[in-house]
């Protein structure tokens, strides 16, 4: 029967074509919408670590101004302090922990004709490397000592590697910055996590990975500048080491947990070492010690543009008026086909083989509509990327996943809309119908 | 409008196909009221005067790499060697650049010490070419004079002791009158003081999304730092002949450094409402695409109507009614379901950018959009309605008696 009720569905969708083609444009319309938008917001919170983002976590400690919040009532700063960051280090309560900062660096020609080099740089501790899942190409991380004996060593991405060394093994080589020499251990493969999960904030969340990967100490020590946000409050600085002691915020602190329980553990532990520095005078403010996760931390960092929320609840309702007019087409539709019903169901058709009949034809009208709002979706996505450029890159493509949700989602969007004009069809009493014939 | 009872008493034997057609006018208005509103939001932030002259303004990076780089004297020499190229109206090294989306920011006090209000501000550090470089309008007190600016190194936060604020600036700091702030002191880091010395017409800072975007100040400093930002601004018309042959110029001036990112202020405002601009694009096909789905949805639906009426339409012709009166009666019709869906519509409107303002913090909607808006989609559905009840008017009397 199924069949035959297709053949009876193309009959009727093709003798109504205009009225057909309206349902189907406009079903196409709504989901495309929905389902660029639904892409675009898939795709900016995605994980980007699925088998360890339960394992890692950021740190952040209210050391602000007693009087003045770092912002009013809400958040504790971002960052941590050098001294917080390198004390938390050093107590080493975590499975693994990392600090690290953004910098930027020029890498000097080694002979006459070469040119020089600019490069993104980031700072940062060993763990790192093993708490993010870098991929090596050549090389690994550098030695555990490195972070705290001040060797210059460096690893390279992908492309500084091809435009250094044309690609090939560098790891024992030099490569020069500031006037001193860093060492190569290592070859990061093409690491590109979308969002950039271990630097993420309103603009920068989706930007490239780094150029270059140096040990911290190669900022502390003033080998390289650091070049990312900074927040200060009270005493002014002067000199580099000032600054280092200061209350400015700037440093990126990670943690991994090997176990849920290391959490509520690591917990009191910055809650002692709050304490502890209250004894030298600081942190003023009251208790706001915070171990955020992955998602946390996207939502504090406002990964997901505001402005991408309020177009998916736009392209929501866009795609209840599609919804609405299909639902009035459709009724006009099946009521113009009441002398037919009433036919039929005096020849013995019973109200559920019309109903099943009627819902088959629905159902035609919403495939169509569904893979009509793909081309439209695969459209609006190109648009996004054509109007916000390079950035969203890597945010518009269409997978899998969500090309089977588009589907799913125009087809029982078209069924819930035909039920109700299949409904009252079904319930036409045959005898008006055929009286009026 | 005699069939007044009369369309309604026919529209209650089939309300469910009316209140579809009213529910959908009522998304479309929901929609289209917020939408539009949206869009004219973006359009006045991006639609903000900067205080600068962008059209003849370009600015790049000079990054250094050589160890024991002379920056006292190197950024005088740069200076000079921009001022004096043909050309060049002025140049200046500063630390950020209006809408780039990098800068820094101060926090001022009007009274010394710890536990005081305190206003933040978007910080420009440059010398006492910075007013003519960037075309800033001095609206009250003076510029600043070369002996005004201090020299310092990047981790330093000595201050030096004059600044000029703009007038958005000056009004924040004294709201009854902000005449009052030249000459008058306000403090940083709790009890170093500045004195106002003069006040700009219009600066905007460094961040469009930042609420104090129009609240800057300029402090005569220049900062030493390996990375350095010279902006220049050209005679009219010269800027794009001028930027390779500046970028060439510095590049080779100096071979320890790299010049990088030569920019237009213009490309960093496009690029600076980037999102904004998309975000309206979309709106805007969506607000099209929206009217355009509605329309022919009245379209179809009358269509079928009326089809399903001909013999209806065509007893009444036959009884002697003319065809105004019939296009009148869908007309009439229409616009009854129309008004409902308006009145709906007008409360989803309002409902759906109180929840936008409470999730989006974005501000409230006014009235006469939704008035505007109403008018446009009552307008929308009798342009709809206009064709199929034409068709309805052209059927023929006879048809009452032929089609049984």
């Amino acid at each position: 029967m199924f069949f035959y009720y297709l053949r009876l569905a193309r009959i009727s969708i093709l003798r109504h074509w205009g009225l057909s083609l309206l349902m189907v444009t406009a079903i196409a319309l709504g989901i495309g919408a929905a389902m660029t938008t639904v892409t675009v917001n898939y795709l900016m919170s995605a994980d980007p670590i699925p088998n360890k983002s339960h394992r890692l976590h950021t740190i952040q400690l209210d050391n602000w101004d007693e009087n003045k919040p770092f912002k009013e009532g809400l958040e504790p700063p971002s960052f941590l302090t050098y001294r917080d960051a390198k004390n938390l280090l050093s107590a080493k309560k975590a499975y693994r922990q990392t600090m690290h900062t953004a910098a930027k660096a020029v890498i000097e020609p080694l002979d006459e004709q070469g040119l020089p080099l600019y490069v993104t740089v980031r700072a940062n501790t060993r763990d790192f490397f093993t708490m993010f899942e870098t991929p090596f190409v050549y090389g690994a991380p550098w030695q555990r000592e490195v972070d705290s004996n001040n060797d210059l060593v460096v690893v390279l991405s992908e492309k500084i590697n091809e435009r250094l060394f044309a690609g090939e093994n560098p790891v024992g080589k030099s490569i020069k910055i500031n006037g001193e020499f860093y060492k190569v251990v290592g070859v990061l493969a093409n690491w590109q996590p979308k969002p950039r999960f271990y630097h993420v904030d309103k603009i920068k969340a989706f930007d490239d990975s780094e150029d270059i990967f140096v040990p911290f100490t190669a900022i502390t020590e003033e080998k390289i500048n650091f070049d990312d946000n900074s927040y200060c409050w009270g005493p002014s600085t002067d000199t580099w080491q000032d600054y280092l002691n200061s209350e400015c915020v700037w440093v990126h602190f990670w943690v991994e947990f090997d176990n849920p329980a290391e959490k509520q553990h690591y917990r009191d532990f910055l809650d002692g070492y709050v304490q502890q520095q209250r004894l030298y005078g600081r942190f003023k403010r009251p208790d706001d010690n915070r171990i955020n996760t992955l998602d946390e931390w996207f939502q504090v960092q406002e990964v997901v543009n505001k402005d991408n929320n309020m177009l998916m609840a736009m392209a929501f309702l866009f795609l209840g008026v599609c919804l609405l007019n299909t639902i009035g087409l459709l009724l006009a539709k099946f009521l113009g086909k009441s002398a037919e019903i009433g036919l039929r169901q005096a020849l013995g058709a019973s109200k559920s083989t019309l109903f099943y009949q009627y819902m088959v034809e629905s159902a035609c009208i919403g495939v169509i509509g569904g893979l009509l709002g793909l081309v439209f979706a695969y459209l609006g996505l190109e648009g996004i990327e054509l109007l916000y450029g390079e950035k969203m890159k890597a945010l518009v493509a269409l997978d899998t996943n969500l090309v089977i949700f588009a589907v799913l989602l125009s087809i029982v969007a078209t069924v819930l809309a035909g039920l109700y004009p299949t409904w009252r069809a079904c319930n036409i009493a045959p005898a008006n119908q055929l009286k009026s014939q | 409008m005699l069939e007044l009872g009369l369309i309604v008493r026919a529209l209650l034997r089939h309300k469910m196909a009316a209140l579809i057609i009213a529910l959908q006018i009522a998304l479309t208005l929901t929609v289209l009221v917020n939408a539009v509103f949206m869009i004219q939001d973006r359009q006045a932030s991006m639609q903000r005067d900067t205080g600068v002259n962008e059209t003849d303004t370009f600015y790049l990076t000079s990054r250094v790499f050589a160890p024991g780089y002379h920056y006292h004297s190197e950024i005088p020499k740069d200076l000079d060697l921009l001022r004096h190229t043909p050309g060049i109206i002025d140049a200046v090294y500063i630390n950020s650049v209006p809408l780039s989306g990098y800068g820094s920011y101060q926090r001022l006090q009007l009274q010394p010490g710890k536990d005081q209000d305190s206003l933040l501000a978007g910080n420009y550090l440059s010398d006492d070419h910075v007013i003519n470089t960037l075309e800033l309008e001095l609206i009250a007190g003076k510029n600043f004079q070369p002996e005004d600016v201090l020299i310092r190194d990047i981790s330093s936060a000595k201050m030096p002791a004059n600044i000029i604020v703009s007038r958005a600036m000056a009004a924040q700091l004294y709201p009854e009158n902000w005449q009052q702030a030249l000459g008058s002191t306000v403090y940083v880091d709790e009890n170093v003081p500045l004195k106002i010395t003069g006040i700009v017409k219009t600066l905007q800072g460094a961040w469009h999304f930042w609420d104090q975007v129009e609240t800057t100040i300029i402090t005569p400093v220049i900062s030493l730092s390996d990375s350095g930002i010279y902006l220049i601004r050209t005679e009219p018309g010269r800027r794009d002949e001028l930027m390779p042959k500046v970028e060439a110029l510095l590049a080779h001036s100096n071979k320890n450094r790299i010049i990088r990112s030569v920019t237009t202020l213009q490309d960093t405002r496009d690029e600076s409402y980037r999102e904004h601009n998309a975000t309206n694009k979309i709106l805007l096909l969506v607000v099209l695409t929206l009217v355009l789905v509605t329309a022919f949805g009245i379209v179809g639906l009358a269509t079928f109507g009326i089809n399903r009426r001909t013999r209806q339409i065509g007893t009444r012709r036959a009884l002697g009614a003319t065809k105004g009166q019939i296009m009148r009666y869908f007309m009439v019709e229409n616009s009854l379901i129309t008004l409902l869906g308006i009145i709906l519509g007008a409360i989803g409107a309002v409902a759906l950018n109180i929840y936008l303002v409470e999730t989006f913090a974005m501000t409230p909607v006014t009235p006469d959009l939704v008035l505007y808006g109403a008018i446009s989609v009552f307008l929308l559905g009798q342009l709809a309605v206009l064709y199929p009840a034409r068709k309805a008017a052209l059927i023929s009397p006879a048809t009452a008696t032929r089609m049984v």
